[in-house]
């Protein structure tokens, strides 16, 4: 039986799991890829088959790869940074290869919307020589997951799906189907389970058979569809195929058109077919020009004197991401249509509404308030960054920062951050900085999810290397950002409750931190004075600043402002900056996003901030 | 028939339920749907927006500059930054009330509320304002903006959807216990447009 449903394009991947009958599910959360293990998570019960979310993403890997070595149907999801981490187990998997199908989702984020850099996971496809889908909508990502675990079990290799933000967070109404049958499960001991030096030179031949063998399978691909119409010609991959779509209908405008689905191993014959009837391509996708290089290599080879155009000569942005406007531009450009009296004609019922950028005079747009992400009302993180500013004497110390919610602690008035760059960096370069610049204070702060990820090691690291830094962990009960999954630290698996969990502090004094405190950032006396001591510790020291993030609490209190006391010296909002402190003329005022944490409240010179219970 | 959406918010207002809400309601009438929500960084106190694309023919969920059949405005400044989505003539139902970011009270930045509104009056051929947030909190909870402008948005001629298919798209959406507020705060965003 068929039938429709919303779903979002990592919902849609999940399902598609489902149907081709997973059987184990891992994943470190990151956006834009999160959605895709969580809805597995949610329906592990259901359809019984294994879920973890994984420490990090390597594990992740390597767990899903075990699975696949019994046989079992495993996919591994993560965003396009996370696949670094796993870069080591990917490498030699695609040497090794699998038995059961295993599919890897991996995320990418042009634009970036939430991301440290705008990596393309399929030239990582390319450089691991394993085959890569990009999906254009959700019910494609759907049929692509499906795909790709019955390709993943024909070429015995791992296989990628790669979405971006706009197919990961996109809905659309998506087929759903009945599920298919399981695989038996069973591991067969081999030698060729065993990477060698000797094995892995036979390997990597056969790992390049396997991409003509691939490419002459995506021949026959339904995701790649070549319409032949003129003699221009355009290739385009994954969303950028929705925004060609429209720009050519907005314009008016038939060219023969092909939609790529596989760009890795790029199919020869719809390329060369195309090549062949056409005097000029152009070839417009998002971030590396992946499919281009492959078509210009393909031209070359073949000795195809069709004209390539894309990135390679600019006419296509390598950064950022795409949309209707911007590839409307790119073929007015392309096609020499650049303001001209056809191009205004042609999008007559379009206009848009006059002031903005129309063509009708009209007042300037007066400036807008500037609106960049902050932490949340009540967030413990504010409390965490406030005390150890306070502390610290911040001009001096140096606080070095790591990959979460916390991350926007870099924002005014707090300010409190002067290094990110990935996940668990902000202990290890806390220590490099330590090692050179030792009259200075150096303060790590990362999250409880990211310390178990890839902070532990960091911390091993610095104890044993005798490192003079401070450790924060802002310890918020969740990994918040990319929407609350479970870590190692609490109670809670992917699936149910859990009988143990690790206590960071614990964990800390074994590896043999001598300064342990545990405090809760909402009490800045008591979190002030570990912050102190902490600092005047000689040697690794580590603070948890534990209390939940709001997100996940029910607010009891809220806290009032009594305007016969504030003397309206606005210390609350100029260095607290929580989004719920307003000023009311002279004075200041607490909004309804009010968590009642009481932070503003302790650090009121005259006490006018009192609590209700709500 | 087709209708294109553009929901333009900050983070934390609850643009993503709308949105689906609105999708789910399409879906149920049989139209092809597509959304396309921000999720991630931008959702605490960022600017957030959705677009809700109905109907055939269906392209990517990203609607164009100036293609907007309908803007929704959660918050004053978040409509103006986005009303180069609106058509010309396109419809914009815009909640009065702002939320001032850090960035202003702690004064890096600046809202003129004035000239911001008269920006928006004097650029829109069709617009409708409402205090969705103060009726939210009537229906007995700020929270509920959210569907004040759903309710709203259902007093919209042309529609592709029966209005009554918003409310059960979004008493199917949210957990049991928030129904009645829900539904108060639909019915007081449905008469807020119908009274004016
Ligand atoms: S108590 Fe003060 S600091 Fe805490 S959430 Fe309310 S206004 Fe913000
Ligand atoms: S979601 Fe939680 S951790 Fe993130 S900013 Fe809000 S309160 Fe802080």
């Amino acid at each position: 039986m068929t039938r429709k449903m919303l779903l979002m394009g990592n919902e849609a991947i999940a399902r598609g799991a489902v149907e081709a009958g997973v059987q184990a599910a891992t994943a470190y959360p990151g956006t834009p890829s999160s959605e895709v293990f969580s809805t597995l998570a949610r329906f592990a019960r259901e359809y019984d088959y294994y879920a973890e979310w994984s420490v990090n993403e390597k594990v992740a890997l390597e767990v899903a790869a075990g699975a696949a070595y019994a046989g079992a149907r495993a996919i591994v999801s993560m965003k396009q940074v996370g696949l670094n981490v796993a870069a080591d187990p990917l490498m030699t998997l695609a040497y090794i290869g699998v038995k059961g199908g295993l599919v890897l989702v991996v995320a990418d984020d042009p634009g970036p919307h939430s991301s440290q850099n705008e990596q393309d996971t399929r030239v990582f496809a390319r450089f691991a020589k394993l085959p890569v889908f990009d999906p254009a909508s959700p019910q494609e990502a759907k049929d692509m997951t499906i795909a790709a675990f019955e390709l993943s079990e024909k070429l015995r290799l791992p296989v990628f799906i790669r979405p971006t933000t706009r197919s990961c967070h996109v809905c659309q109404d998506v087929t759903i189907n009945e599920t298919g049958p399981r695989n038996r499960i069973g591991f067969e001991k081999d030698p060729s389970w065993v990477i060698f030096p000797s094995l892995a030179y036979k390997k990597h031949k056969w790992l390049n058979e396997q991409q003509e063998t691939t490419r002459k399978i995506f021949n026959e691909s339904p995701f790649n569809k070549l319409e032949l119409k003129t003699r221009a010609g355009i290739i385009t991959s994954g969303v950028a195929y929705n925004y060609v779509r429209e720009a050519l209908d907005m314009l008016h405008m038939e060219v023969s058109l092909l939609k790529i689905g596989t760009p890795y191993p790029l199919p020869d014959e719809p390329v060369l077919q195309l090549l062949n009837n056409t005097d000029r391509v152009l070839v417009i996708e998002e971030q590396e020009p992946v499919v281009e290089d492959q078509v210009i290599a393909m031209a070359w080879k073949n000795g195809v004197a069709t004209q390539i155009s894309g990135k390679n000569d600019r006419l296509v942005p390598r950064e950022g991401e795409l949309n209707v406007d911007k590839a409307r531009d790119i073929l007015m450009n392309y096609f020499g249509l650049t303001g001209s009296e056809k191009f205004l004609a042609a999008i007559g019922d379009s206009q848009p509404a006059a002031g903005t950028n129309g063509t009708t005079a009209a007042p300037e747009r007066p400036p807008l308030p500037e609106r960049a992400p902050i932490l949340c009302a009540g967030c413990p993180h504010r409390a965490s960054f406030y005390v150890f500013k306070e502390a610290a004497h911040r001009d001096a110390a140096v606080f070095t920062g790591d990959i979460g919610c916390y991350t926007l602690g870099v924002m005014p008035p707090l300010s409190a951050m002067d290094t990110c760059l990935c996940m668990g960096a902000s202990v290890t370069v806390a220590s490099g900085l330590a090692a050179v610049e030792k009259d200075r204070k150096h303060v790590a702060f990362l999250g409880d999810s990211t310390f178990f990820h890839t902070g532990l090691a960091g911390l091993v690291n610095a104890v044993y290397n005798n490192s003079d830094i401070t450790l924060v962990v802002l310890d918020n009960r969740t990994t918040a950002m990319t929407g609350h999954q479970p870590h190692p630290g609490l109670n809670r698996t992917a699936t149910g409750i859990n009988e143990k969990h690790i206590d960071i502090a614990e964990v800390a004094r074994a590896v043999g931190v001598e300064f342990v405190r545990e405090v809760d950032p909402y009490d800045l006396a008591a979190a002030r004075e570990a912050a102190i001591a902490a600092m005047e510790h000689k040697g690794v020291s580590v603070v948890i600043m534990k209390r939940e993030c709001i997100s996940i609490v029910k607010p009891v209190k809220k806290c009032t402002v009594d305007h016969e006391k504030c003397i309206g010296c606005k210390k609350c909002i100029n260095e607290l900056g929580c989004p719920a402190l307003m000023p009311d003329g002279d004075k200041v005022t607490i909004g309804n996003t009010c968590n009642g944490c009481h932070v503003c409240g302790q650090i009121c010179p005259v006490g006018a901030i009192g609590e209700v219970v709500l | 028939m087709r209708m294109d959406i553009v929901i333009a918010g900050v983070g934390g207002q609850g643009t993503v339920l709308a949105s689906r809400v609105i999708a789910q309601a399409a879906m149920d009438a049989g139209l092809a749907v597509r959304t396309s929500e921000t999720i991630g960084m931008a959702q605490r106190e960022g600017n957030v927006t959705s677009h809700v694309r109905i109907g055939d023919p269906l392209y990517g969920a990203l609607i164009p500059d100036g293609a907007a059949d309908v803007l929704l405005g959660f918050e004053m400044a978040e409509t103006v930054r986005w009303l180069h989505k609106l058509k010309k003539d396109g419809r914009v139902l815009a909640n009065s009330a702002r939320i001032i970011p850090v960035s202003v009270t702690s004064g890096r930045s600046t809202y003129d509320a004035d000239s911001i509104l008269d920006f928006l009056r004097s650029n829109t051929n069709n617009l409708t304002m409402l205090d969705a947030t103060e009726l939210a909190i009537r229906a007995g909870n700020y929270r509920a903006t959210n569907t004040v402008l759903l309710g709203a948005m259902s007093t919209i001629p042309g529609l592709p959807f029966e209005a009554e298919g918003l409310l059960s798209a979004l008493l199917a959406t949210i957990p049991a216990k928030l129904r009645d507020i829900n539904s108060r705060a639909l019915e007081l965003g449905r008469q807020a447009v119908e009274v004016l």
